[in-house]
Order: structure tokens, then C-alpha cells, then sequence
């Protein structure tokens, strides 16, 4: 039952995640996108981390994607307005891009090949036990990322007030 | 599987869904009627004794308006905006616990669809992507007037949804639970969460008000300025979801306040009498229904009462007044929860 779930939520996360970079409309990209975001709650779900899985629909489909969609609606983008890209940025997006596939390909090699399986009684994704962790285990790598959260809030202050000189 | 849960969810999820649809059908010839009070008229009063079958002359109207889909829209975007506005005006409604459970010959019949351990973050989830139905509407219909109010929409609802996260955090400190059968039934005996959180519970309110859209609070639909807002070039029964689904949110949100703030289902002195535990589950259940209905009446008396915000208004009001007030609410609480008690 759980694993023809799986396999299910997997295509569809596939299928969206794809559709995201082929689609010829921003808007669409975004809509897939947020699909996509849905399909990966659905797998924390099946994790049995249900707080995860809200927290990540709350901050990244409630929020995040409001502020792209926002501004894919404002832009109005279409192939006509599509700046032209420079050939030195799409050198760059390719390295770029390269250097990332190498990242992903070395954390899958890292893995155990093949050993696929859900924690059946796992209670790692519930409240309390995320908060004891991150307040025990993880504290540091929790504060800091914190403080990055604040750094960027004040540069974007900063950088949205500098006009008024 | 086990059969007989799913059964049992089945019936639950009818009943609620047409509940709502009920409520909400009411909820627009209550409005009427509240306003016509206000303004010192009649209100409808044709269809039917007291007018009362005027929701169904409105249903019927609604849907035999011709359907005018605008040619440089997107169309399909455009169908799915009222759908996904009016599906998470609906999914709000499962983990709400509408009263004690039922009790059918030893086969126990809960009246909560779903019993997440993160009930709150749920509904606050749904909440927030209920805003995508009025931007996606808003966008593909091609009109600037729709485009505006579903930006209006878009910024108002993130904007308001900082602040009523912030109140719930207060609330989630005080009671040591996420789920909302806990939080209710931590408040059996009178002790309702609006007396300990009278703060946290008035920015909740505001933001309540600005996530429904009603006025306050409806700059979307500003039709002085906007002609209708995000709904401008809807027509026949998609206009009607968008205008049934305000209702709807309104009368999901009413219960939400009744149950984090007023004690739910529970009416102090309700216990003592000793009820059998059907009839139990029956006044518990009209206890609801019987706030739930008072904070209808609460949203229609504020629309016809204060005039719409500006929008500078609007959004001064949530950022530098909202946000910190939560915020030190949040405060006090800590230290209260740490401190005193």
C-alpha cells in the first residue's frame, strides 16, 4: 500500500518538478513548482513527519511562492520581453550547474545503493522531538542559520532604504 | 484497512460539507437582513415567509447567468482559480472538533474528521495557500482591475498572516499543544483562552478579518476603485464560488475563534448535569454552533458598521502595529509560562 503511494507521489513529484523547467509560461513554472512542493510534503507525510510537512507548505508554498508568483505577475514576462542572455552568464550557469550534478551525483554515490526503506514507526518528523533535537543536538547550526536569516533581513532593509540619500 | 473508519470519515465529511454549504447559503440572507437592520430597512422579504427561500433564488439565478469566459484570458488557469479558492475554504473544516463523540451501541463515532497532532499548523497551512484562488483568478483573467485586487489580495494576506501566526504561537505556548482537540478540551471548565490571552486573541480577530476579506478589511474587491476586484470578469457560477466561498471562510473562521478562544464545544457547568452521552454529544454540538453563529453575527455587524481601510492604512496597520503587538505577546507569555507559572 505505502510503497504504491510512493512510487505514485514520486512520479508525480517527477512529472511537476520537470514541468516546472519546460513550461513556456513563468506562470506555469511557478504553479509547478508549487505543485512539486506539495508532492514533497506528501512524502514527509509518508515519513510520518507531519509537523515538516506543514512547516514546509506553510513557509514554502504559503509564502515563498506568493512573493515569485507576485512577482511573475507584475513582471508580466513573455519570449518577446526575455532579456537576452549574455554568453558569459550562460558560461557561468553551466559551471554552475555542472558543479552542482557532480554534488548530487557524490552525496548518491555516498548512499547505500539500492537499501530503500520507509521507518515504519519512526517519530522523528512529530514537535516535540524536533524541538528537543534542535534545541539540544543541533544548536549551533540552528542559531547560526538563524543569524544568516537576520543578516539577510537587514541587508535587504538596507538595500531597499539606500535610495532615500 | 479498516473499513468502518473510513465509513465513519465518509458520513462525517458529507455532513460537514453540506453544514457548510448550508451555513454559508444562510449566511447570505443573513448578511442581507443584518445590513437592511442596520440601515434601518427591510432586507428581502419576497421569496418565501420572511424571505427565507432567497438563497435558493439566488443559487438558481447564479446558475443560469450566462457564462462569459474573456478571450485573452488563460483559460484554464482561469477555471481553476475559483475552484482552488472555494476547495480550501472547504479543506479548512477537517480538523476542527465540532463536538464530544457519539456513541452508537459501543461503536464510537468521533466528530472530528481529522485528529492531527498539528491540527493549528494545518488550518494556517490550507489558510495560506487559499490566497493562490484569488491570484490565480485574479491574473488570468487579462483585466487590470482583477490584477490589482488579486495583488491587494496577495500582499494583505502575507502581510496579516505574520501577525495571526505570531497570536497562535502565544496561544500554542500557553496550552502545550498543537492539536486543536487538546487546546479545546484544556478549556472544560470555563477557563477560555480569550480571558488569558484577551491580546493575542483581538490581533487574531484583526487578522481574521483581513484573511476573509471582509471589510473592513475587502480592499481586494474595493468596488469603488477596483469595479470588483479580483472578480471582476467572472461570471455565473464562478463569480458565485468566489463570492459562496467568502462565506464559507467566514463561517470556518468563526468556528476556529470559537474553538481556540471560547472554549469550542464546551460550556462551563454543561458537565455537571451529567448527560447522557449522546445528548452530551448533541448540546455540545449546538454549544458550537451556538458561537459560531454569534461570531457570523460579529463579522456582519463590523462590515456594516466601520468604512473600508485605505490601502497605506491597511498595511501600516499590519506591519507596525500588529507585528510588534504580537510580538510582545508573545513576549509576556514566554515569561509568563517560564516565570509565574
Amino acid at each position: 500500500m505505502s510503497q504504491t503511494i510512493f512510487f505514485i507521489l514520486s512520479a508525480l513529484t517527477i512529472i511537476s518538478a520537470l514541468g516546472v523547467l519546460f513550461a513556456k509560461n513563468p506562470m506555469y513554472s511557478v504553479l509547478s513548482l508549487i505543485a512539486c512542493f506539495f508532492t514533497v510534503a506528501g512524502h514527509y507525510i509518508m515519513l510520518n513527519a507531519q509537523f515538516l510537512a506543514i512547516v514546509h507548505l506553510i513557509v514554502y508554498a504559503g509564502a515563498i511562492m506568493v512573493l515569485f508568483l507576485f512577482v511573475v505577475m507584475l513582471l508580466n514576462l513573455n519570449a518577446e520581453t526575455e532579456p537576452h542572455k549574455t554568453s558569459k552568464i550562460k558560461f557561468a550557469a553551466v559551471i554552475a550547474g555542472g558543479i552542482l550534478f557532480l554534488t548530487i551525483i557524490a552525496s548518491l554515490k555516498a548512499g547505500i545503493p539500492g537499501a530503500y526503506h520507509l521507518p515504519v514507526k519512526s517519530n522523528i518528523g512529530l514537535v516535540e522531538i524536533i524541538g528537543q533535537k534542535l534545541f539540544t543536538d543541533y544548536l549551533l547550526p540552528f542559531e547560526v542559520s538563524s543569524i544568516l536569516f537576520l543578516s539577510a533581513m537587514i541587508g535587504s532593509v538596507l538595500l531597499a532604504k539606500k535610495e532615500k540619500r | 484497512m479498516d473499513y468502518t473508519l473510513l465509513l465513519d470519515k465518509a458520513i462525517l465529511v458529507v455532513i460537514i460539507f453540506l453544514v457548510s454549504l448550508g451555513i454559508a447559503a444562510y449566511a447570505t440572507y443573513g448578511e442581507r437582513k443584518v445590513a437592511a437592520f442596520l440601515q434601518d430597512r427591510i432586507g428581502p422579504d419576497r421569496a418565501g415567509p420572511f424571505g427565507l427561500l432567497q438563497p435558493i433564488a439566488d443559487g438558481v439565478k447564479m446558475f443560469l447567468k450566462e457564462e462569459i469566459i474573456p478571450n485573452a484570458s488563460d483559460k484554464f488557469l482561469f477555471i481553476i482559480g475559483p475552484c482552488i479558492f472555494m476547495m480550501t475554504a472547504l479543506m479548512t473544516s477537517a480538523v476542527i472538533p465540532w463536538g464530544k463523540s457519539f456513541n452508537f451501541g459501543g461503536h464510537e463515532f468521533s466528530l472530528q474528521v481529522a485528529d492531527l497532532n498539528v491540527g493549528i499548523l494545518y488550518i494556517f497551512a490550507v489558510v495560506s495557500i487559499g490566497g493562490y484562488g484569488i491570484m490565480i483568478g485574479g491574473w488570468a483573467s487579462n483585466n487590470k482591475f482583477a490584477l490589482l485586487g488579486a495583488l491587494r489580495a496577495s500582499s494583505q494576506m502575507i502581510s496579516y498572516e505574520l501577525s495571526m501566526g505570531m497570536s497562535i504561537i502565544a496561544l500554542l505556548l500557553f496550552n502545550n499543544s498543537l492539536n486543536l482537540r487538546d487546546i479545546v478540551d484544556a478549556q472544560q471548565h470555563g477557563q477560555w483562552n480569550v480571558f488569558y490571552q484577551p491580546l493575542g486573541f483581538l490581533i487574531f480577530l484583526i487578522c481574521a478579518f483581513a484573511e476573509c476579506n471582509r471589510a473592513p478589511f475587502d480592499l481586494p474587491e474595493s468596488e469603488s476603485e477596483l469595479i470588483g476586484g479580483y472578480h471582476t470578469e467572472f461570471s455565473s457560477m464562478k463569480l458565485g464560488l468566489f463570492l459562496f466561498a467568502e462565506y464559507i471562510n467566514m463561517f470556518i473562521s468563526s468556528a476556529i475563534i470559537a474553538s481556540l478562544y471560547f472554549g469550542g464545544y464546551h460550556f462551563p457547568g454543561i458537565d455537571s448535569l451529567d448527560l447522557p452521552q449522546n445528548i452530551a454529544a448533541i448540546v455540545s454540538v449546538a454549544v458550537l454552533f451556538a458561537k459560531i453563529i454569534f461570531f457570523i453575527l460579529f463579522f456582519m455587524w463590523v462590515r456594516w458598521t466601520l468604512p473600508r481601510f485605505r490601502y497605506d492604512q491597511l498595511m501600516r496597520l499590519g506591519w507596525m502595529i500588529l507585528i510588534p503587538l504580537s510580538i510582545i505577546n508573545v513576549l509576556i507569555t514566554g515569561a509568563w509560562m517560564t516565570f509565574v507559572k
